[in-house]
C-alpha cells in the first residue's frame, strides 16, 4: 500500500495576495490592496481568498460555492490567467505572490464580482435547449453510444464564463456571443435527437456569431472542464460552410491544446 | 422541476441565492435510480422494498412506493427534454450498481454454506441511470434549459431572508437584491422552498457554502416542525479533510476499501454486500476500523482503491468481467479528476484516502405527496406553503436514505409538488399582504449593520462545526449531545452580539454569511434537540449508549418545534405502513427485519 507523503503534511507558505479592490459606493475605479495570508500546501485559492476576508477584511466581496470546480461560480483571473479559485492549489502556485482580478469583458460590479447577465444573455441566444416536437416513445429516444459521444465534450461546460472573458475578439466587440454560447450550440446541434440545428446555425452564422472566433484557442487554455472550445467551435464552423452536420465524427487531438 | 411544472398552468418565478445552474445539484455524481430494466431484471418493488430497509424502516412506505413507481416514467421524461444518459449498445440507458440497490437472488437458498453465492438473500443490482459520474449536473442543466424554454421567469442573486405569514397561511417571502442590498417583497398565492440542504454546519462536508438550510430554518422560526433531523447522512467516501465527495459509483463499479493492514474490511462489517452496504453502514464501518487503530498510518482516514487490479482481483465489476484503466477513466472521469488535483493523487494507479463526510440531511419540512408542508402529526397542510427536495421530508429517505435517492425525489415529488402548488394557484384569489412584512428582517439586517465587530464571525461557524461533527456526527451519546446542546447556547449568546465589519449595500456578502450562519445554528440546535430524544439508534442516528433500534418506543418520525430562543420541543408522527391481506389477515407489505447487508 502507498500512503502519500505530500498529502499527510502538506508545507505551509506565506503568500501575498494583491486583489483588485471596486467599491461602487467608494470608489471611481478599482485599485490594488495587499494582503499577506499563511497558507497551506493543500488550500485553494479560494481558501487563501477567504482567509482574507474572514480573518482581515470583510468587504472583500466574491462569488463561490461548491468549492470543488463544478457549479462555476468563482471564475477570476489568477496572476494573469481566467481559472476557478477552487482548481487551483496553493502548492501548485510557482510565485509566493497572487493577483486576483476579476474577470475580463464583463462590467465590475464589486471587487472580484462580475456582472454576468451579458454572459447569460449570449447562452439564452443559442437556443439551449432539445428541439424535438416529434411525439416522443413511451420509453427513451434511443441514440447509440457512438451518437452520444459526438457531444459529450459540449456537455461538460458548467457556465463560469472563463473562456469568454479570455477571448480577445469579445473583448474588443461584446456583442459577440462569444466562446461559452457556442459551445452549448453545439451540445445540440450535434444530439442526434435534436431538430433545431438549422435554426441555429442560422443564428452562429452572424457577423456576432461563430465568424468573430480568430482561433487564439485562450478559451481551450482557460475551460476548467477541459473542454476543446476551440475545436467546438471549429466543428460549428464546418457544419456553416458544409451545409452538413456530421454526427459520426471522431474527436481528433485538438492542435495546440 | 417544481418550476417547469407549475409554470405550465401558471405564471412562476423562481428566485434564487445563486444563478440556478449554480445550485448543488449539479454536484451529484453517479446517477438516478428507476427500475427501468435496461440491462438486467429489475421492478419498482425491488426499489422500494431497497428504500424502505434502507431508511430503517422509517421510511413512509406510500411515499416510497409513489416515488419508485412515477421515478420510471419521470427518467423517460428527463431524457425526452434532453439529459444526456450514457446509452447501453442497444441505445437504451445505461445503469449502473449503487449501494444497497438489490434484487432477489435467483438462486438463494438459506440452507447454502454462508459465504457462497446461494446463501445471499439479495444481490446487486444495476438501477442507477447516469450520464458519466455527472449526472446531477446533466439534470441541472436540463431543468434550466427547459426553464429557459418554457419562459420561467428567475430572480438571479435575490437571497430569501423570511416567509410572509398571516394567519397560518404562507402569501409570499421577503428577500435581498444581493447586488443592490434592497429588500423585496414577492407576493404568491403559494410559495415553494426548495433551498436545499444544510451540511454546512458540520466541519467536514461535501456540501457546498451556499448550503446554510435557509429554507428550513425560516419555517422553523414560524412555528413549523421539523421532521427527523437527528437522521443526518455522513457519505463514507469524500476526499480526506476537504471532504469532497466520490460518488458511490466508485464501489458501483467495482471500488473497494482498505484500511492500514490492507485489509478489505467491509467483509467483516456486511458480508453479503460488502462495500455496497448502505452508507450509514460504511460509514460507521470506517469509524470503527479508525478507532481500532486501522486506519491509514494510524491516523483518521482509509483507502478508497478503484484500479482495474484491484477491481479484477476481487472481481467486483458490475459484469463481473475483467476491466483495464481505459474503462475506469471513461466511468469515472470526474472522480479521477477531482482526486488528481485535490489529493495529488492518481487513482489510476495508486489508492485515495478518504474519510467520512458529512453529506445529506434525510430530515426537513415535513410534507404530504403533494409536496404540501403540513405543520403537525395529524398531517394539517399549511395553506399555501410547499417543499421539495433535501429542504423538505415526504419521507421517503427515513433514518438514512439509499444512493441516488435524492435526485430520485427532487424529480418526482419536485414534479409533484409543483403540480400541487399550480393547482391550488390557480383556484385561490390573492391575499393580501399584511403592512410591512418586510419588517422584521430589516431590524435583523439593521442591528447587524449597526453594532461593531465584536469577533470574526467564522469563530462562531467553526466552533458549530467542530461541536457537531464531534458531538452529533457518525456517533452520538447522552454525554455528547448534551455538551453540544450548551455549546449552541453560548454560541447562539455571542451570535445575537455580532456586528458585521462591511457596512455596504453592494454584494455584502459578510452581512449574507452571518444570516445564513443563524439559519445554521437554528438548525444544528434542532438536529441536537431530535438526536438527544431519539434514545435508540436507527439508521444514520448511532446512539452508543442505545445501540440498538427500538421499535416499541421509537418507530416514528421526531417534529421538532421551536420552543424559545433555544430549546425544542418533540413530538412523534407515526411512520406511514401499508397493510395488505394475506391468508384472510391484514399484516404489513413491508415486515420490520433487522437490517443486514
Amino acid at each position: 500500500m502507498l500512503t502519500q507523503a505530500q498529502l499527510i503534511d502538506p508545507q505551509a507558505r506565506s503568500l501575498t495576495l494583491k486583489i483588485s479592490r471596486y467599491n461602487p459606493e467608494v470608489d471611481e475605479k478599482p485599485h490594488w490592496e495587499e494582503y499577506k495570508v499563511e497558507a497551506d500546501g493543500h488550500d485553494r485559492v479560494l481558501d487563501v481568498i477567504q482567509k482574507v476576508k474572514w480573518e482581515q477584511d470583510d468587504t472583500l466581496s466574491l462569488r463561490r460555492s461548491c468549492a470543488h470546480g463544478v457549479c462555476g461560480s468563482d471564475a477570476m483571473r489568477i496572476n494573469g490567467m481566467n481559472g476557478l479559485a477552487c482548481k487551483i492549489l496553493v502548492k501548485n502556485l510557482k510565485s509566493d505572490t497572487l493577483t486576483l482580478e476579476p474577470i475580463l469583458g464583463l462590467p465590475v460590479i464589486k471587487d472580484l464580482i462580475v456582472d454576468m447577465k451579458p454572459f447569460f444573455d449570449h447562452y439564452k441566444a443559442v437556443m439551449p435547449f432539445l428541439i424535438n416536437d416529434e411525439p416522443p416513445p413511451t420509453t427513451e429516444r434511443l441514440q447509440s453510444p457512438a451518437e452520444r459521444a459526438r457531444f459529450d465534450d459540449s456537455t461538460k461546460c458548467i457556465l463560469c464564463a472563463c473562456c469568454t472573458t479570455a477571448c480577445p475578439p469579445f473583448w474588443g466587440d461584446r456583442k459577440y456571443v462569444g466562446p461559452a454560447a457556442i459551445v452549448n450550440a453545439h451540445r445540440f446541434i450535434f444530439d442526434s435527437r435534436d431538430r433545431g440545428a438549422a435554426e441555429r446555425l442560422e443564428i452562429l452564422n452572424d457577423a456576432e456569431g461563430v465568424w468573430r472566433c480568430r482561433t487564439v484557442f485562450n478559451c481551450t487554455s482557460a475551460c476548467p472542464r477541459d473542454i476543446k472550445v476551440t475545436q467546438t467551435i471549429s466543428e460549428v464552423k464546418r457544419a456553416l460552410m458544409t451545409g452538413n452536420i456530421d454526427l459520426d465524427a471522431v474527436q481528433t487531438v485538438e492542435i495546440g491544446h | 422541476m417544481a418550476a417547469l411544472e407549475s409554470s405550465k398552468r401558471v405564471g412562476t418565478a423562481v428566485v434564487s441565492k445563486l444563478y440556478p445552474t449554480r445550485s448543488h445539484t449539479g454536484a451529484a455524481q453517479g446517477g438516478i435510480a428507476a427500475a427501468l430494466a435496461n440491462l438486467e431484471d429489475d421492478s419498482w418493488e425491488n426499489h422500494a422494498y431497497d428504500t424502505i430497509k434502507g431508511g430503517d424502516f422509517l421510511v413512509d412506505q406510500t411515499a416510497a412506493e409513489v416515488l419508485c413507481k412515477e421515478a420510471v416514467d419521470c427518467i423517460y421524461d428527463l431524457e425526452h427534454m434532453g439529459l444526456p444518459f450514457d446509452r447501453t449498445a442497444d441505445g437504451r440507458i445505461s445503469q449502473r450498481r449503487f449501494g444497497g440497490h438489490t434484487k432477489p437472488n435467483p438462486i438463494y437458498d438459506p440452507s447454502a454454506t454462508p459465504g457462497t453465492e446461494a446463501a445471499k438473500p439479495r444481490i446487486p443490482v444495476m438501477r442507477a441511470c447516469h450520464a458519466a459520474d455527472r449526472t446531477g449536473h446533466m439534470i441541472l442543466q436540463t431543468l434550466y434549459q427547459q426553464c429557459i424554454k418554457q419562459g420561467v421567469t428567475f430572480f438571479d442573486e435575490f437571497h430569501m431572508l423570511d416567509l410572509v405569514m398571516v394567519d397560518g397561511e404562507c402569501r409570499g417571502i421577503v428577500a435581498i437584491e444581493i447586488a443592490t442590498g434592497q429588500l423585496h417583497t414577492f407576493h404568491a398565492k403559494s410559495v415553494l422552498i426548495a433551498t436545499g440542504g444544510f451540511g454546512r454546519m458540520f466541519k467536514v462536508s461535501s456540501n457546498a457554502y451556499a448550503l446554510t438550510g435557509d429554507g428550513p430554518a425560516i419555517a422553523y422560526r414560524h412555528g413549523i416542525p421539523l421532521e427527523d433531523l437527528e437522521f443526518y447522512q455522513f457519505h463514507p467516501t469524500g476526499i480526506y479533510r476537504l471532504g469532497i465527495l466520490l460518488s458511490e459509483a466508485c464501489r458501483g463499479d467495482g471500488g473497494v476499501m482498505f484500511n492500514d493492514k490492507g485489509e478489505r474490511f467491509m467483509e467483516k462489517y456486511a458480508p453479503n454486500l460488502k462495500d455496497l452496504a448502505s452508507r450509514d453502514v460504511c460509514s460507521r464501518s470506517i469509524y470503527q476500523e479508525v478507532r481500532a487503530g486501522n486506519g491509514i498510518g494510524g491516523k483518521d482516514y482509509v483507502f478508497l482503491d478503484i484500479r482495474a487490479e484491484t477491481i479484477n482481483k476481487y472481481k467486483t465489476s458490475p459484469t463481473g468481467q475483467a476491466v483495464d484503466s481505459a474503462w475506469v477513466e471513461k466511468r469515472l472521469p470526474d472522480i479521477i479528476e477531482f482526486a488528481r488535483t485535490y489529493l495529488g493523487v492518481d487513482p489510476i494507479r495508486e489508492p485515495m484516502p478518504i474519510q467520512p463526510t458529512a453529506h445529506y440531511g434525510m430530515g426537513g419540512i415535513p410534507t404530504d405527496v403533494h409536496g404540501r408542508v403540513i405543520q403537525d402529526a395529524a398531517n394539517t397542510p399549511v395553506p399555501g406553503l410547499y417543499a421539495a427536495g433535501e429542504s423538505a421530508c415526504v419521507s421517503v429517505h427515513g433514518a438514512n436514505r439509499l444512493g441516488t435517492n435524492s435526485l430520485v425525489d427532487l424529480v418526482v415529488y419536485g414534479k409533484r409538488a409543483g403540480r400541487a402548488m399550480a393547482e391550488y394557484a390557480s383556484i385561490t384569489k390573492f391575499q393580501p399582504m399584511p403592512p410591512h412584512p418586510e419588517l422584521p428582517t430589516k431590524t435583523a439586517i439593521d442591528g447587524l449593520l449597526s453594532r461593531t465587530r465584536t469577533e470574526p464571525w467564522v469563530r462562531i461557524r467553526d466552533e458549530m462545526q467542530k461541536t457537531m461533527m464531534d458531538d452529533c456526527g457518525v456517533y452520538r451519546t447522552e454525554e455528547t449531545l448534551t455538551r453540544a446542546r450548551d455549546v449552541l447556547i453560548g454560541l447562539k449568546e455571542r451570535y445575537a452580539r455580532l456586528g458585521v465589519q462591511d457596512k455596504g449595500t453592494v454584494f455584502n456578502t459578510g452581512l449574507l454569511e452571518v444570516l445564513e450562519l443563524g439559519c445554521l445554528l437554528d438548525l444544528a440546535q434542532a438536529t441536537v434537540g431530535s438526536a438527544l430524544a431519539r434514545k435508540e439508534s436507527r439508521g444514520a442516528h448511532s446512539r452508543e449508549d442505545f445501540p440498538n433500534r427500538d421499535d416499541q418506543n421509537f418507530f416514528a418520525h421526531t417534529l421538532a418545534y421551536r420552543d424559545g430562543d433555544n430549546g425544542t420541543r418533540e413530538a412523534y408522527k407515526p411512520v406511514d405502513v401499508i397493510m395488505v391481506e394475506k391468508n384472510g389477515e391484514m399484516t404489513t407489505k413491508y415486515p420490520l427485519e433487522i437490517r443486514k447487508y
